[in-house]
């Protein structure tokens, strides 16, 4: 079947572009600096934690036809509201998924002959925790060998509440110890998993070091009489 | 020999002693050991720790212990600026660490959309370097597997030849390993004078010890029967696990992005990619072996080019991106330019306000994230950039390739015997420095 005998009914199965990019965190200032003492500056500063909003069609390349190929996979399963927003940025595809609907999403992407993204380059996890009830996103990467190796994106939210994402590992069994270490350093849960435990850490440690909240840790640094605070203690400019 | 109540028997070896162990075993008629190997063993390549059950001399289940090595780079790259991770992902593979190198200085360039904007100069000096790191890396494996399966003069050969590799490093980015060669934007610094000539000279006997290589093993009984049919893993089950590299290659699927989704200018050289069909240890190294010689290729095709290109700029011509530094040889070893350091300290006001403001603040990166992957010489390099807009990555994620490939070990270890785990272990050539990061 063609692109554009799907394009039609595709369209109601992915949502439309949806403005600008979305601000997660609004940072206030820099170095500490605050109130009427401030001569410099920076407490004025205003900095964002953006999420790019979604984009309008056409996608450009190959993107309309993998988001049309996927759409009619889904609305045929029911699951027209599988994905959440369709992102192209940097010439790369990303699909926000429905994090109940991410195993029949990526089983349509590896098995549909269309698609056929059959390699799975393991899953990175993403802390945003002013994003309320969005706080972890997992996001994925798989690469077509098939057709012309081209990589997609799909990130998954969950709230820190509730980190629980369903595995890949049935799919991809390739997932294994990338989720064992997603889950070693930002706790994400990921259900039905075989053998979820940390990978990277001791078994018996405490937190999931990757998170934001979680400190660098370090030791001051000295020399010459001068003290140097560990580098997530220092002032900063982001 | 210790007794944990309502626990398996432990028996501890203290050297020496494993005579006394296998005998005591025998009179017990007991069948299934569970071993540790490692971490600290020297066949393991690094702190791995392999735990097998054994039923006599068979492997009957391989689990795989990591993080020995774990040094939290990711993490320490969000409280440092783009431009000086560089320095930390060079760390993480350090067998070959400018390809590490590599992997996140594209990433930052595609998410900071700088790309198109790298000199052609930096471009071919990029792939001569990566193309080095590449023989380098596969002429550790092929030596340190040789020396595991007990030719030492495997060994002495792939690190004889690799040790030339070295010493082109050293003369061009100062350092052998760790080099932190690559910037944002482009190279820390152009080729120094004579370097060319240097690998032209010791080039013929580079390719000479890869003769040596294929000639004592790629037909030898002894080698063959050591490698041949051993640790089959196919296409199916590659694909299942996500293995990339030789490994992939040596089942006969021509996976390699260079040719496929080509990066810093791949697709100007003439090259082959290496394929095998036999799915097992040999066709690894028939894979590696062969793919050193591309690589030479690409290398002698790299000179040739530079040979005939105009100097020019190895760093991207935008003040608010390039390092301002300028380094040289002096009389104390290699260190800023005393013309440049005076330059900024005492001539020039702009100089010091930019010296200042990309060395202290850095240079900042639109937010959005950006996936770059690399045909390391281990598979897949894939760095997954996040950035917030700040001047320092809000999260930084490689998808280390021997990470991934180890997770083969039980699939190529299981009924196997145990002394094919060493070479099974050595054909996935994992660096545990990349492998934990």
């Amino acid at each position: 079947m063609s692109v554009e005998d799907v394009s039609g009914q595709a369209l109601a199965a992915v949502p439309a572009a949806a403005g600008g990019p979305e601000v997660v965190e609004v940072r206030r200032g820099a170095f500490g600096v605050t109130g009427s003492g401030d001569t410099s500056g920076f407490g004025g500063l205003t900095g964002l934690t953006q999420i790019p909003g979604g984009s309008p069609r056409p996608y450009g390349g190959w993107h309309d036809a993998v988001v049309d190929f996927l759409a009619e996979d889904l609305l045929g399963a029911g699951l027209a509201e599988a994905v959440e927003k369709v992102v192209v940025d940097r010439g790369e595809l990303t699909l926000f998924v429905r994090r109940g609907d991410l195993p029949a999403v990526a089983r349509f992407l590896r098995d549909d002959q269309d698609l056929r993204f059959e390699l799975s380059l393991g899953v990175s996890g993403v802390h945003y925790p002013a994003d309320a009830g969005r706080e972890l996103h997992a996001v994925y990467h798989l690469m077509s060998v098939t057709h012309g190796r081209r990589i997609i994106r799909l990130e998954v939210a969950a709230p820190e509440a509730d980190p629980h994402i369903p595995s890949l590992v049935e799919i991809y069994p390739t997932q294994d110890w990338h989720e064992r270490e997603t889950y070693d350093m930002f706790g994400i849960v990921f259900d039905n998993h075989p053998d979820l435990t940390r990978i990277l850490m001791p078994t018996d440690w405490v937190g999931h070091p990757q998170r934001k909240d979680y400190p660098l840790g370090g030791v001051d640094v000295q020399f010459k009489g001068a003290s140097t605070p560990p580098a997530d203690q220092r002032r900063s400019y982001s | 020999m210790t007794r944990v109540d309502g626990a398996a028997e432990e028996f501890v070896a203290l050297g020496g002693d494993w005579e006394d162990i296998a005998q005591e075993l025998a009179r017990r008629k007991e069948e299934r050991v569970v071993v540790n190997m490692g971490p600290q063993h020297p066949s393991t390549h690094g702190v791995l720790r392999l735990i097998l059950e054994l039923d006599g001399e068979t492997v009957r289940e391989t689990r795989v212990a990591l993080g020995y090595l774990h040094t939290g780079i990711e993490k320490t790259m969000e409280y440092r600026t783009w431009a000086q991770g560089s320095v930390l992902a060079t760390r993480m593979d350090y067998v070959a660490s400018i390809m590490n190198e590599a992997g996140y200085c594209l990433a930052v360039e595609k998410l900071a959309g700088l790309t198109d904007r790298i000199p052609e100069r930096a471009q071919v000096i990029r792939v001569l370097m990566m193309e080095l790191a590449r023989v380098s890396s596969h002429l550790v494996c092929l030596g340190s597997a040789g020396n595991e399966l007990g030719g030492t003069t495997l060994m002495t050969i792939g690190f004889r030849e690799r040790e030339q590799i070295l010493r082109f490093f050293e003369m061009v980015t100062g350092q052998r390993m760790n080099n932190a060669y690559f910037r944002p934007g482009g190279l820390a610094q152009d080729l120094p004078p004579g370097a060319l000539d240097w690998l032209k000279g010791v080039y013929p006997s580079m390719v000479r010890g890869m003769d040596d290589f294929d000639n004592m093993v790629m037909a030898n009984p002894l080698w063959k029967a050591r490698t041949v049919g051993i640790g089959v893993l196919n296409l199916a089950a590659c694909m299942a696990l996500g293995i990339t590299g030789p490994m992939v290659r040596a089942a006969g699927l021509p996976l390699d992005l260079r040719k496929d989704q080509p990066y810093s200018g791949y697709e100007n050289y003439d090259f082959e990619v290496c394929t095998a069909d036999t799915a097992d240890v040999y066709g690894r190294y028939l894979v590696r072996s062969n793919e050193m010689r591309e690589s030479m290729k690409i290398i002698a095709q790299c000179v040739d080019k530079l040979e005939r290109m105009d100097a020019g700029p190895v760093m991207i011509d935008d003040p608010a991106i390039a390092w301002p530094a300028k380094l040289e040889v002096g009389p104390d070893g290699q260190g800023q330019a005393p013309g440049h350091v005076r330059e900024i300290m005492s001539t020039s006001m702009e100089s010091l306000i930019r010296h200042f403001k990309l060395v202290g603040e850095g240079f900042r990166v639109p937010a959005g994230q950006a996936f770059q992957a690399i045909e390391h010489a281990k598979g897949i390099f894939g760095v997954h950039l996040v950035s917030d807009g700040g001047t320092r990555p809000y999260r930084v994620h490689v998808r280390e390739p021997s990470y991934n490939n180890l997770q083969s070990m039980a699939a190529l270890c299981n009924g196997g015997t145990i002394s094919d785990v060493v070479v099974c272990l050595a054909s996935i050539d994992p660096v545990m420095g990349g492998v934990d990061r």
